[in-house]
């Protein structure tokens, strides 16, 4: 999507924000096989980014802090296959990811059950077998885990992609191999894992009064915590942009921009909100009206193009 | 300083001025806070926390740290080696109505700080003590400055660590990498660095 970028950015109001290509990508994965334990990408789908937790601590250079967007999922996956929470998983969007085992690995995957995979649940892909996710039913984004985790080399402390920035391992591609680590940690005596799956129903999700909430009168405020707004197409790792009825300002002028968290729900000069997910940009320029209570925003992170949120002050889990 | 929320893992304090904002950056840094991580922008501080942690205690913790008792650093400032030779020159030294010469003069004995990064990794932006500098950004943004630009808007200086869309005034370019993944640390500006530019060749 063309990323809200704050009106004090250097880019300007109107322009594009800066994108991979061309950027501080590095460390492609192994092109060539060879005897290296890993997963061959036969074909990676509409979008597939190596994840792990991200870069915390690091926003005061302008590193943000990425990772996994559904991060119960990313957990989820990890635990299924006896792996440390911290190891990299890849994160398959709208599914379309076919790997190839080229030695015997055990996989896992969590998150948006796509059709073709074991899902919820540990499962072993011997050498030359292939997964391949179809298409979700519901959700968006799928978490395949391998025991030992993906092991590309680190940028800054770790593995995951962030689409904004360009940091960290190039988006694999087919005919790459990523190489699979080992872990010494016992496999955990799990079946299947009972938890809740996506679904395409309205979402509901809490939240609280962000830094500019007094931007906004209560009107507003109001129309924001009762109307039903729709996913846009123009969504991504970024943020998942919303239409609905535009949000009127209570006062004009420019905000000095302001370090974010995922889960702001910015309010651009459209009215329209923009709910940042794990690829925000570390400060932005509008302002932000609330935020998702951060249990929520992975459940957000499922969110498809069409489907329906509403945001509530009260719990509602 | 006033507190914010800023949901359930962060708390934004605001204050009236850049130089505020310094100070008390740097006390933070020094104080011993349960935060993951510190934000500091134009006129904020977002102060970072997880799940876990107590937000009323963390601010009041924050509430109890004194930027009075911080010095800064006396440390010697990161010489940046530029060349003067942007193509908006001509047109900022008419905004500021003064000649190409005397444009480049003042910002090379600017005493420069980093007030803080943003936009991008290691794009630091740069205030200045000496001079109030107030500059437009290009009426239509350009959609590829060249990395390493020299470039100044609103009150702020600054270096494109790489190649981007970008609506600021480009006055040179600089001789060395703003980022550089292979190097320790790789982001040449840091929050509270003092910056010097000088004419390189």
């Amino acid at each position: 999507m063309s990323t809200p970028t704050p009106p004090s950015a250097p880019s300007g109001e109107n322009s594009t924000p800066p994108s991979a290509p061309g950027g501080e990508t590095s460390t492609p994965p192994s092109a060539s096989s060879g005897d290296i334990k890993g997963l061959r990408i036969v074909e990676s789908g509409p979008l597939t980014t190596v994840q792990d937790f991200g870069r915390p601590g690091q926003s005061a250079l302008g590193i943000g802090r990425s990772g996994a967007c559904d991060r119960a999922a990313h957990r989820l996956a990890n635990a299924l296959v006896g792996n440390h929470p911290t190891l990299a998983t890849l994160e398959a969007t709208f599914g379309g990811l076919v790997l190839e085992a080229t030695h015997d690995l055990v996989l896992a995957t969590t998150g948006a059950r796509c059709s073709g995979a074991p899902h919820l649940a540990p499962f072993r892909l011997a050498a030359g077998e292939r997964l391949s996710l179809g298409m979700p039913q519901a959700g968006l984004r799928t978490y395949v885990a391998v025991r030992g985790g993906i092991d590309v080399t680190p940028v800054l402390g770790s593995r995951a992609t962030d689409i904004l920035s360009g940091l960290g391992p190039r988006t694999p591609e087919a005919g790459d191999v990523l190489p699979v680590g080992t872990t010494g940690r016992p496999s955990p005596g799990v079946d299947v894992a009972p938890v809740p799956e996506p679904t395409n129903d309205q979402l509901v999700v809490r939240v609280t009064p962000g830094p500019r909430r007094d931007w906004f009168d209560d009107d507003a405020w109001a129309l924001f915590t009762s109307q039903t707004y729709t996913v846009d197409s123009e969504s991504n790792r970024v943020g998942v942009r919303l239409s609905g009825e535009a949000l009127p300002r209570a006062r004009d002028g420019e905000l000095v921009s302001e370090g974010m968290l995922r889960g702001a729900v910015q309010m651009p000069p459209s009215g329209l909100p923009v709910l940042f997910l794990a690829d925000h940009p570390v400060t932005g320029g509008y302002p932000v009206i609330a935020y998702v209570d951060d249990l929520d925003v992975d459940r957000c992170a499922q969110l498809r193009p069409g489907q329906e949120l509403r945001f509530s002050t009260t719990a509602v889990r | 300083m006033q507190v914010r929320p800023s949901g359930t893992t962060g708390i934004l304090l605001e204050f009236d001025s850049l130089e505020e904002v310094l100070a008390q950056y740097a006390a933070l840094q020094e104080a011993d806070l349960p935060a993951l991580d510190l934000v500091p922008a134009g006129r904020t501080i977002l102060v970072v926390g997880d799940r876990d942690t107590d937000l009323s205690e963390l601010t009041k913790q924050v509430r109890a740290v004194d930027p009075g008792e911080h010095r800064p650093t006396e440390s010697a400032p990161v010489e940046i080696p530029v060349r003067y030779d942007g193509e908006d020159l001509g047109d900022v030294a008419e905004h500021l109505g003064c000649s190409v010469e005397e444009l480049v003069e003042r910002h090379r004995d600017e005493e420069w700080t980093v007030a803080f990064c943003g936009f991008a990794p290691g794009f630091g932006y740069l205030a200045g003590a000496k001079y109030d500098w107030d500059i437009p950004r290009r009426p239509s943004p350009r959609t590829k400055v060249p990395a390493g630009s020299l470039a100044l808007a609103g009150e702020f200086t600054g270096v494109y660590p790489r190649q981007s869309p970008g609506g600021w005034q480009l006055i040179g370019h600089s001789l060395v990498e703003a980022f550089d993944l292979d190097r320790d640390p790789p982001a040449l500006l840091v929050p509270g660095a003092r910056v010097r530019f000088v004419e390189g060749s």
